[in-house]
Parts: C-alpha cells; sequence; structure tokens
C-alpha cells in the first residue's frame, strides 16, 4: 500500500516536472509573441526638438520679474524670495528711490542652481518674481546661466494681471507721476488725527 | 593562375560584404528593439538613422585604445582578433547561391562546427588576459556554456546529415529541392538554434556579457577598435548561424516554384537570413537572462536527451526506409 502510494507520488511529481518544463516553453513563446504585437502599436515617442511637448502655464520653468499694470518693477526687494530659496541661487539688495518708491539694486539668478522648486515665487508678497513654463534653459558656459536684472524682467504682468502693490499699500509714492498721498490707496481709510479730540 | 585571382577576388567581395553588413546590423538591432518596445529607436544620423553604425565607428575610432597595464598584453590583442577570424573562416563554407561560395569543402559542416569551437577561445583568452574579476567570471561562463552547449549542436545536425548523406554544405542544400528539412527535422532545428544562440552569446544566453551581473563579462577591459572587434564578431555570428539554419533545415537558397522565378536565388538567401536576424532580436527584446545553474542544467538535462532522441529517431526513420 505504502509503496504504491510511494510510486504513484513519483510518477506524479514527474510529469509535473514535465508538464512545468512545458509550461515555461509555452510561456517563453507567449511572452515572444506579445512583444511581436508591439510591431504594431504607436510608438511613445515624441521627437522633441521637432516637436514640442505641451508645457502647461503654470509649468514652473525659467524665473522672470514681472511689472505692475502701470509698467513699474514689482519687486520691492524684501529678500523673502532669497531667504526661501533651498538653494540660495538668488542674491539681490534693496534700495529705495527718493519718492520712497523700493526696488531691488541688484536682482541675480543663478540658474545653474536653481531647481526651479517655485519657493520664491510663493514667498513673494508682491507677485513679482515668477516661474514661466519656459525649460530650455541650455547654454554652453555656465556663465551665461547667471541672469542679471534686466535678464529677468519682462515688460508684463504675469500670472495676475490687476494687481499693483504701490495701489494697495500706505506707501506715499509717484504713480505715472501723480503723488499719491497716504490714504490714497485702494481701499484705504483716509489717516486719522491722532491728537484730535473729536470723535 | 586566372582561378585563383578570382577566388581571392570573389572572397575580398564576401568579407567586404559582410563586414559593413554587421555594423548595419546593430542600427538594425536597435531600430527593432526601439520599435517592439514602442519606442523609436536611433534615426537621426541619415536617412531613418541608417548611417548610425558609420557615426558609431567614427566614435569608436576617436576612443582610447586603452591596453590595462594589468593585462596579459599579448594575449589581449589576440584575443579579439580569434573571434572575427573564426568566424569570418565560417563563412567560406556557406553556399551563398548556385554558383557564389568560397569553398565547397566536403567537410563543410564539420569545419563550421570547428571554427565555432576555436571561437570560444577568443572570449576565454579574452577574460583571462584581461586580469580582472568580472573578465575572468564572463570568460570562464562562456568556456563552460560554449562547451555544454557544442555537444548538442553537433548532434542536432547530425540528423541532416543522416538524411543527406554528405557533409557538404552545397550537397545538403542540394538535397532539399525535394522539401526543406525543415519537416523532418524540426526537433533538431529547435535544437540547433537554442545551441547556436548560445554559441552566439546573445540574449537570452548572453551571460558571457551579463551587463547586469558583470558590468560586460568577458570585455569590461577592452575599449576602440579591439571592442567593435568583439562587436563585429557578435553580429557576423548571428549571421552565420542565421546563415547555417537557412542552409541546414530551410533549404539554402532554394524557394518553391512559383517564388523562386520571381527573385535571384542569392536575394532569397538573404531575405531567409534576415528572417532569422530577426527572430535573434525579438529573442534579445523578450525573453529574461537565465541564471547561470540554470542554462547548464537546461543544456545537459533536457537540450542533451533531445538531441540524442532526434538522432535516433532520424535513424530509426532513415533504416526503416521512411524518407524512402
Amino acid at each position: 500500500m505504502a509503496d504504491s502510494d510511494n510510486k504513484s507520488h513519483h510518477q506524479k511529481e514527474k510529469s509535473n516536472a514535465l508538464s512545468t518544463a512545458l509550461d515555461m516553453f509555452v510561456s517563453q513563446l507567449r511572452t515572444m509573441a506579445l512583444v511581436l504585437k508591439h510591431t504594431f502599436t504607436k510608438a511613445d515617442t515624441v521627437e522633441y526638438p521637432e516637436q514640442k511637448p505641451y508645457l502647461a502655464p503654470r509649468y514652473r520653468g525659467r524665473i522672470v520679474l514681472t511689472r505692475d499694470p502701470d509698467g513699474e518693477e514689482r519687486c520691492v526687494g524684501c529678500n523673502l524670495c532669497a531667504a526661501a530659496c533651498p538653494v540660495d541661487c538668488i542674491a539681490l539688495q534693496q534700495t529705495i528711490d527718493e519718492d520712497g518708491r523700493k526696488r531691488a539694486d541688484f536682482f541675480r539668478v543663478n540658474f545653474s542652481r536653481c531647481i526651479l522648486c517655485g519657493f520664491c515665487e510663493e514667498a513673494c508678497p508682491t507677485y513679482a518674481i515668477q516661474l514661466t513654463p519656459d525649460v530650455e534653459l541650455a547654454e554652453y558656459d555656465r556663465q551665461n546661466l547667471v541672469y542679471e536684472k534686466e535678464h529677468l524682467l519682462i515688460s508684463g504682468v504675469g500670472k495676475y494681471p490687476d494687481y499693483s502693490f504701490y495701489r494697495h499699500s500706505g506707501i506715499e509714492v509717484d504713480i505715472k507721476g501723480e503723488r499719491k498721498a497716504k490714504g490714497g490707496a485702494q481701499q484705504e481709510k483716509p489717516p486719522i488725527n491722532i491728537k484730535g479730540l473729536m470723535p | 593562375m586566372a582561378e585563383i585571382l578570382f577566388k581571392l577576388l570573389e572572397i575580398t567581395i564576401i568579407i567586404a560584404l559582410l563586414i559593413p553588413i554587421a555594423a548595419m546590423l546593430v542600427w538594425v538591432e536597435r531600430r527593432m528593439i526601439g520599435i517592439w518596445q514602442d519606442r523609436l529607436g536611433p534615426n537621426r544620423v541619415g536617412p531613418f538613422g541608417i548611417l548610425q553604425s558609420l557615426a558609431d565607428l567614427l566614435k569608436i575610432l576617436g576612443k582610447e585604445d586603452w591596453i590595462p597595464p594589468f593585462s596579459d598584453r599579448l594575449v589581449f590583442i589576440i584575443a579579439p582578433v580569434i573571434g572575427a577570424v573564426c568566424v569570418l573562416m565560417s563563412f567560406a563554407v556557406i553556399p551563398f547561391s548556385p554558383n557564389i561560395g568560397v569553398s565547397d569543402l566536403n567537410i563543410g559542416l564539420l569545419f563550421f562546427l570547428a571554427m565555432a569551437s576555436l571561437s570560444v577561445y577568443s572570449v576565454v583568452l579574452a577574460g583571462w588576459a584581461s586580469n580582472s574579476k568580472y573578465a575572468l567570471l564572463g570568460g570562464m561562463r562562456a568556456a563552460a556554456q560554449t562547451v555544454s552547449y557544442e555537444v548538442f549542436m553537433g548532434l542536432s545536425v547530425m540528423g541532416v546529415v543522416l538524411l543527406t548523406g554528405s557533409f557538404n554544405l552545397r550537397e545538403i542544400v542540394l538535397a532539399q529541392e525535394s522539401g526543406w528539412l525543415i519537416q523532418t527535422q524540426f526537433l533538431g532545428f529547435v535544437i540547433f538554434l537554442i545551441a547556436g544562440i548560445a554559441e552566439s552569446h546573445r540574449l537570452p544566453f548572453d551571460l558571457p556579457e551579463a551587463e547586469t551581473e558583470l558590468t560586460a563579462g568577458f570585455h569590461t577591459e577592452y575599449s576602440g577598435l579591439k571592442f567593435a572587434l568583439f562587436f563585429l564578431g557578435e553580429y557576423l555570428s548571428v549571421t552565420l548561424i542565421s546563415a547555417m539554419s537557412v542552409v541546414l533545415f530551410f533549404g539554402g537558397w532554394l524557394m518553391p516554384e512559383p517564388l523562386a522565378s520571381w527573385l535571384p536565388p542569392l536575394v532569397w538567401f538573404i531575405l531567409k537570413i534576415l528572417f532569422f536576424v530577426m527572430f535573434f532580436i525579438l529573442l534579445r527584446t523578450s525573453l529574461p537572462r537565465p541564471r547561470f545553474d540554470q542554462l547548464l542544467s537546461f543544456g545537459w538535462k533536457y537540450m542533451l536527451p533531445l538531441a540524442l532522441i532526434n538522432l535516433l529517431a532520424t535513424a530509426a526513420f532513415k533504416l526503416g526506409g521512411f524518407y524512402g
């Protein structure tokens, strides 16, 4: 009894080995057939320089400095972008004009360091620094990747067409040659004489 | 005298055509693998990237041809030459068409097997002379693999010899006029093809190279023109194994009648070879590489018995008068 059991078990194992060998062989053939089918599928390749892939408007590429609707620089040189930058690729210096307007004296972005993370854009309180969907930053010379303010400044308003920091803020500046006094900004109340006694 | 000159001219032409064809195969392979992997493959140099091999050649000529100071210098230089020469020698016995072919050696098949055995030296010596562990492992694998697969490669073609009664490749082709040998020797063909893949160490049997585990196996230390020579040898042997499969099992330049008159015999022969080259490339794209012990046990435990059974059955049928 035990002997015949053993024998049948042995036979079973043998036929199993044969069938697994056959299974393996068939599986190899099946793999080849499946690969061969791909002769007729379209290639996924995008032939890049000729065929530009779509980049969404919010794609994080080259950094620009935008202007407000009046055509003035939005950047007030507050340094928050440089502080937020994880790779320290932004360098700038603030100056104050005679009319009280704050600007960046120089503004330098080193694109050989920049990781296009967009933290500077998030940190910017005046929507001045923005990322654009341009990724073609290749240069033969490393020095050419250091962009100065004149390279970064664009003539447009970027993503926020109506926003103007100085028209909102309570700082006394000239806007289009006209003096904007204290209390003259949008949604700003006229200044209160805190020493007056009247209610 | 004129006859010898004519023969020399024929040899020169065949070599001068074979080497560019082998180089072109690199491009064909990369394009085909690209297509099967839903990519495009190299398509920049020339129309459809057809000049890619030329660009590769120029690049490889510009590389430093470095001989490692720790290597066995003489053997290191000779090894790639042995490989390419052995494969080119094998082409001497291939009958390309009714009147093209370098030699009608009456032991042509044995000559092919001998050259296949000799080309192992190229790989083993390269692995040994490089004096580096990856190269040595690759060379060792090549030795074991090629020696074990040669055994049943020889046995698998003996069925063909039995049926045609000749070792002369031209006579083997002519004996298939009534019908290709694939009809009666299907098992022999499958075994021969598997052994051929292992002989030319192409994927899935590329264990001597095995980039993923051995850097580049036996040619890890090679660069420049010597590396190119190994590459050339590999693609030539792909062509050779394809040509041998066609000659032994698919009637060489012969074609059934309505088709035969459409194209010259040489073109049919080349088309058949191309079919097998494509098959080699398809194998490379689709199959994974086995483990080394799996490879050897597959050879000795399955392929060798199968080859023996095939030979025995063929002999029995032949004796029984099955083939007339």
